[in-house]
């Protein structure tokens, strides 16, 4: 065998892969459920990165209290969305508000798949009693009423950003797992997988680089409903009062503090609840236009 | 079955052991928690005295594991310790606002079931349809707001803009029916979306069988079809994902309730959890893992129950 001709197959280079994303972006035309929801998420993501340009007022600066949607400022400006009980403009927090949301999320969901991944691709591939053993573990974390799981965590580790995404990772984790070992059950009798192992390939390396990229599919509708899932986690955990310590402005906290004048002054509840909606919408709307399409081929 | 029964009940029970460790290590060791587990209870302004009368009081200074088990015996028995925030015993507490947390269920249930079962399968029925269509964005929409979300719009509208509903439901004067419409109203929404969805798919999956075409085929009328044929089959995952919505369902009346003051079971846990009440913490904890867990066994036996393929092989 030493001699045998190699066939070159050439790698697929980063432009090439890049392009074909584009390309399978662009699929998304076909979906108008799943151009809204881009839509939607595009929208967050551009409020976020311009937060500091088109905030009318500084965030956290208590101007003028109880003021209505519409009230102009005696210096200057107009409260479009009013102010909160201690006078800080609700706009201005929702807009920077946005960065905080989409700074925890994605990186939670990230975390959270990483772990997933691994434990799933572990099961399913090397089965016996790894798999059993993880297999029984995501069983008893997924039979908690979530809430609960990140109440008692929260009151155990304390709230703060870092352990709101460890508490996220440790409940979804387990979700994701389920999935990537069902997809590598399935990938793993494949002959391009007897094919390395033949090869002589190691271990991590088939369930990493053989088999992880052929369940990706599935995986991206997957991640996008997640995200859904995290964003309304960090805002319930806010609006509770375990989420991410005040002042800076988090939707979910905006929620918390002036949900006791939410009868006399909805502005203030309102707005910020609107705005998770929409954020959690888009995710969840791309995710039903991704699947759509994905079915269709 | 019976086998199958006795093992889902042994699985049942070992992870009710499971979890009464993790709750335990989490909440009454220093593995996680770090500080004095006496000052968490006791509060700050307590002398060092008496901190270690307490802990010597509730043998605290004994082996963790001998703890343990002392604390699993007093569960499994029945006590349940004392409440730290309501100054009595758990078992005072817990099972009124459990029952409180029983009827807003029972009311979600019955307006959710009939209400996402029939939109599920007339969005099945015809997969692809306009209605289809309809019936999928608009779940996707009502799962998408959470629960807190639905509560302030809710009582922007119903409280603020229309002033029909109450907008707290802590009822102080006795048992009173409007001051349950809102939450029900809020859990309603965000649970049905999903019920409704999964019904469809699994009603639009027994549409493309071969059983059903045949029954169209061979010229039964439409209605026959559906109610005898289709049903049948379509209704028993909608079944074990009505079950699983109970594990939902207790994550959606923390919230409800602590929007509303409605004094149920999830109040009262996350109460315990904001006051440090670690006794009634554990005690909610367990009875919600104990529900979940439950309601999964339940539909798990009931699946293979149902399903005749399950039940005969």
């Amino acid at each position: 065998m030493a001699n045998a001709t190699t066939i070159s197959v050439p790698a697929p280079t980063f432009g090439a892969a890049l392009m074909r994303a584009i390309k399978s972006f662009g699929l998304l035309r076909e979906s108008w459920v799943g151009m809204i929801g881009a839509g939607l998420v595009f929208f967050w993501v551009i409020v976020a990165l311009l937060a500091p340009l088109i905030a009318p007022f500084e965030p956290n600066a208590h101007l003028q209290p109880f003021a209505r949607p519409g009230t102009a400022f005696a210096q200057g400006g107009t409260f479009w969305l009013g102010t909160d009980n201690t006078g800080r403009d609700i706009l201005s927090r929702l807009i920077w508000g946005s960065r905080t949301v989409l700074f925890y999320a994605p990186l939670a969901a990230l975390t959270a798949y990483t772990v997933g991944i691994l434990m799933g691709v572990a099961a399913g591939y090397m089965r016996g009693w790894v798999d059993d053993v993880l297999s029984r573990v995501a069983d008893i974390i997924l039979s908690f009423p979530v809430l609960v799981l990140y109440i008692i965590i929260i009151a155990t580790v304390g709230a703060s950003g870092l352990n709101i995404i460890i508490a996220i990772t440790f409940a979804s984790a387990p979700g994701v797992m389920r999935i990537v070992r069902g997809l590598v059950l399935d990938l793993r009798n494949r002959d391009y997988v007897a094919a390395a192992q033949t090869r002589g390939e190691p271990a991590w390396r088939i369930m990493l680089v053989e088999i992880l990229p052929n369940a990706r599919g599935p995986l991206i509708v997957d991640a996008c409903l997640r995200l859904g899932y995290v964003i309304i986690t960090i805002g319930v955990l806010g609006f509770l009062g375990l989420g991410l310590p005040p002042p800076d402005p988090d939707w979910g906290g905006m929620v918390n503090e002036t949900r006791q004048m939410a009868i006399a002054f909805p502005h203030m509840t309102l707005f910020p609840c609107i705005a998770i909606s929409s954020l959690i919408l888009g995710f969840n709307l791309l995710a039903d236009g991704l699947r759509e399409i994905s079915l269709r081929d | 079955m019976l086998i199958f029964i006795l093992k889902r009940l042994g699985f049942m029970a070992l992870t009710m052991v499971i979890v009464s460790m993790v709750l335990f290590i989490l909440l009454e060791t220093n593995l996680f928690y770090k500080g004095d587990v006496a000052t968490r209870v006791l509060g700050p302004y307590v002398s060092a005295e008496q901190r270690e009368m307490w802990r010597e009081q509730h043998g605290y200074n004994e082996p963790t594991y001998k703890r343990y088990f002392l604390w699993l015996g007093h569960f499994v028995t029945g006590d349940l310790g004392s409440s730290l925030r309501f100054k009595g015993p758990v078992n005072d507490i817990l099972w009124g606002r459990l029952w409180n947390t029983a009827i807003l269920g029972f009311w979600v249930f019955a307006i959710m079931i009939p209400v996402s079962l029939i939109l599920g399968i007339l969005a099945g029925m015809r997969e692809g349809s306009k209605l289809d269509r309809t019936i999928s964005v608009t779940s996707i929409i009502t799962t998408s707001v959470p629960e807190f979300a639905s509560c302030v719009i809710f009582a922007a509208i119903f409280v603020f803009g229309l002033k029909l509903l109450p907008g707290t439901s802590g009822m102080a004067d006795g048992f009173d029916f409007k001051q349950l419409i809102l939450p029900v109203l809020v859990l309603f929404t965000y649970d049905f979306g999903y019920v409704a969805r999964m019904t469809r798919a699994s009603m639009a999956e027994v549409m493309t069988t071969q059983y059903i075409r045949t029954a169209v085929l061979k010229g039964l009328p439409y209605k026959r079809v559906i109610m005898r044929h289709a049903l049948r089959n379509a209704l028993i995952a909608p079944f074990t994902v009505i079950m699983l919505q109970i594990n939902w369902l207790l994550s959606g009346v923390i919230v409800v309730e602590f929007f509303f003051a409605y004094k149920g079971f999830g109040a009262l846990l996350l109460e315990a959890s904001l006051n440090q009440d670690i006794a009634l913490l554990e005690a909610c904890a367990m009875v919600a893992v104990f529900v979940a867990v439950g309601t999964q066994m339940i539909a798990d036996i009931g699946y293979t129950y149902l399903n005749p393929r399950i039940r005969f092989s």
